[in-house]
């Protein structure tokens, strides 16, 4: 009897030291569910000692979940994003430092470009797996009936705009029912007027909404506003309903990231599209682009951390960190990886390689709180840019409740 | 005897009710005062003994500042409340629209039995879907509103993206299912109406409104009364429509005090302020409610 129980303890302990790996993932659409399996399935082929189990969440749902997976019962690899959403589970000392595995894996340099986003106190916290970028999609086939040609600078931007209001062509399309896309356009009109410094200082709470700097950001955003370049009623659509007048070439220019692409291929009006970069404001300021991304990381209470690192470490196989992104629509941050070839994705990359800073977005760089409460804001302001002071005021004395008085 | 032998009887209905009241403690009371508790204090939702970037606690007992602020630096809060009453008191007019519906099809036509079915239909369809479809004929661009307002040279109405129209923009979303509840509890309270009634008060000379007034209506009080309740309920917990037609929006205006709630605990991390909005929530729901049972006994024992 006693020689069977010490077989079972022999038994279970050496399943356990075998490896499983328990990641959680909140890739649950088709393609990105493929995408990530096949990324797992080349990692199970490289290291056979590992037993990999996913626990697979929906991608809205895993947003909430992840608060109580990370306290209750940490798996060994979560799936999450850069930024200040991974900035608050740092704080709660609820993601390990995996500076190691940047170092061992050569991630210092392969993913470089992507590493200030992973970066908290000079630690890396998570190993990032896909980006993506935000630009302005437009319907060339508009601009070239009226001889327009792509915007470089503000000044021929809003000249772009007047020509096709004075054509009965809505210039821009959004739709800010659910918000963020309004975060956004503030996004780029604070980096291309204020630039990357001064608005990771706002994300971050250091700047008051009150700022006269910030009159300027406000002031371009009106330029486009009282003329009613924006597409009407904007708060009643969401991302998806915006795309309509675009798809039905009622409308020219979305600001966007470029998820737009599958919807622009299966309407059947990605070849009346093209792509331009968000154009310069104020001369001399460095160029920055939202390129939101994202990560995988070692909770604190993982179990099994040895293997944990190296399935992040993975991510500097050429290969599978091509796949992974290729097969999700996303850019590769591993600069080694194939490059892509997607005539939408290759100017992202090419643009994405070229910006001096990548933020991630306006609700991911931001406390989440806060990034809400101004997102309201800048709704407000889309409809109602008389409000503007008011609107700030009410921002400040919530930057001053969640980040304390300056 | 055995102790179970001599009680089986006694002990038998606890032992039945057990688990159900089991569930109940730990599913609803228990709940309702651990709001309560949370709701003194500031809690992002994290680990109590946690502390945050900024190096205060995630859990700090905080005492009524979380109801100080509702009350005297949250306009929001406000908006949401002022919302919740106007909730009240237009979804109501789903009663009499109600009985009006119920008077039109309690009339023996052929046919009648499907018509009927058909304005029940709305009361079966999932919320959600209800939401979806009116968020449709709004749509200010291609909508069937502003097709139909368009047809008589009115530019279209963007209800849910002005912010002095999307509550009730909602609440008319809110009467499809709620027309058709009404209607039913009051096409079977017309059933209980009593013929020699009617006919004595034809005798009497009264007709149309008179009729309905001063004989039909005082037998459908019970329906009436359930009617009400329900409705009331349904305002006050009014929060799937708006989900799914604004979120909330334009800019918070269309709010109420339980998607605010849902939005402060779940989106901003703040689980005290949002326990602090659900402890009011519940307040102003038990008023009603012990209003609500005042009424119910002293009518039954007026009729005893």
């Amino acid at each position: 009897m006693k020689k069977l129980i010490t077989l079972i303890v022999l038994f279970t302990s050496t399943v356990v030291s075998a490896g499983t790996l328990v990641v959680n993932s909140n890739q649950s659409g088709e393609s990105s569910k493929a995408a990530f399996d096949a990324y797992v399935d080349a990692f199970r082929a490289a290291h056979p000692e590992v037993t990999v189990v996913v626990n697979e969440f929906e991608h809205e749902a895993y947003k909430t979940a992840i608060r109580n997976f990370l306290t209750a019962e940490a798996p060994d690899v979560a799936i999450w994003f850069a930024g200040n959403r991974m900035k608050f589970f740092v704080d709660q000392n609820l993601f390990q430092d995996v500076s190691d595995v940047w170092a061992d894996a050569g991630l210092n340099d392969s993913m470089a470009s992507t590493k200030g986003s992973l970066t908290v106190d000079g630690k890396q916290y998570g190993v990032p797996w896909g980006y993506y970028q935000w630009g302005v999609y437009y319907r060339k086939d508009l601009f070239d009936n009226l001889g327009l040609n792509v915007p470089k600078d503000w000044e021929e931007f809003k000249w772009v705009c007047a020509m096709l209001k004075k054509n009965g062509i809505t210039p821009i399309t959004i739709g800010t029912k659910y918000l963020w896309t309004a975060g956004g356009w503030f996004d780029y009109l604070n980096l291309r007027i204020n630039g990357y410094q001064f608005h990771m200082d706002l994300t971050a709470g250091k700047v008051s909404y009150e700022d006269p700097r910030l009159d300027a950001t406000f002031a371009a955003w009106r330029e486009l506003i009282d003329p009613g370049y924006f597409l009407e009623d904007h708060a009643s659509f969401s991302w998806q309903d915006a795309q309509a007048p675009q798809i039905n070439g009622e409308a020219a220019m979305y600001l966007i990231g470029n998820f737009y692409v599958p919807t622009l291929e299966s309407a059947g009006v990605v070849d009346k599209m093209d792509f331009f970069q968000f154009p310069t404001i104020v001369e001399g300021v460095g160029v920055a682009e939202d390129a939101p991304t994202d990560t995988m990381h070692i909770p604190s209470g993982a179990k099994n951390v040895e293997d944990a690192k190296k399935f992040l470490a993975f991510m500097s196989n050429k290969e599978a960190a091509t796949n992974w992104a290729k097969m999700g629509g996303m850019l590769s941050p591993n600069k080694y990886a194939d490059k892509p070839t997607n005539r939408f994705s290759v100017m992202g990359a090419e643009m994405l390689a070229a910006a001096d800073d990548i933020a991630q977005f306006w609700d991911r760089d931001a406390n989440p709180d806060m990034a809400g409460a101004a997102m309201e804001g800048f709704q407000e302001f889309m409809v109602k840019p008389d409000r503007e002071a008011k609107i700030r005021a009410r921002l400040e004395k919530e930057r001053e409740r969640i980040h304390g008085p300056l | 005897m055995t102790f179970w032998e001599r009680n089986q009887l006694r002990l038998a209905p606890f032992l039945f009710l057990a688990p159900a009241i089991l569930i109940f403690l730990i599913y609803v009371i228990y709940p309702i005062f651990d709001s309560i508790w949370v709701s003194f204090h500031e809690w992002n939702g994290m680990d109590k003994e946690g502390t945050r970037g900024n190096g205060n606690p995630n859990w700090r007992w905080v005492g009524l500042n979380n109801y100080i602020t509702l009350f005297t630096d949250d306009e929001e809060f406000y908006v949401s409340l002022f919302n919740n009453v106007r909730w009240l008191i237009f979804s109501l007019l789903a009663i009499p629209i109600g009985l009006m519906l119920a008077l039109f099809v309690n009339q023996k036509i052929l046919g009648m039995r499907y018509i009927k079915s058909l304005f029940y239909f709305p009361f079966v369809i999932n919320a959600v879907v209800i939401g979806v479809i009116f968020t449709w004929f709004y749509n200010p661009k291609y909508g069937a509103l502003a097709y139909v307002l368009g047809f008589f040279g009115i530019d279209p109405v963007p209800f849910l993206a002005d912010e002095n129209l999307a509550t009730y923009g909602i609440i008319i979303a809110s009467f499809f299912p709620g027309i058709a509840y009404t209607m039913i509890l009051y096409i079977t309270g017309l059933t209980g109406v009593s013929r020699e009634m009617i006919e004595a008060g034809r005798i009497d000379g009264a007709s149309g409104f008179t009729m309905l007034w001063n004989v039909v209506l005082p037998q459908l009080k019970p329906a009436t009364l359930i009617a009400i309740v329900v409705t009331i309920v349904g305002a006050l917990r009014s929060f799937d429509l708006i989900a799914v037609m604004t979120a909330g929006g334009p800019w918070g205006s269309s709010e109420v005090l339980a998607y605010k709630m849902y939005q402060e605990s779940l989106f901003n991390y703040r689980m005290g302020y949002g326990a602090a909005i659900a402890t009011i929530l519940f307040l102003i729901m038990d008023i009603y409610i012990a209003w609500f049972l005042y009424r119910l006994f002293k009518n039954e024992r007026s009729e005893k």
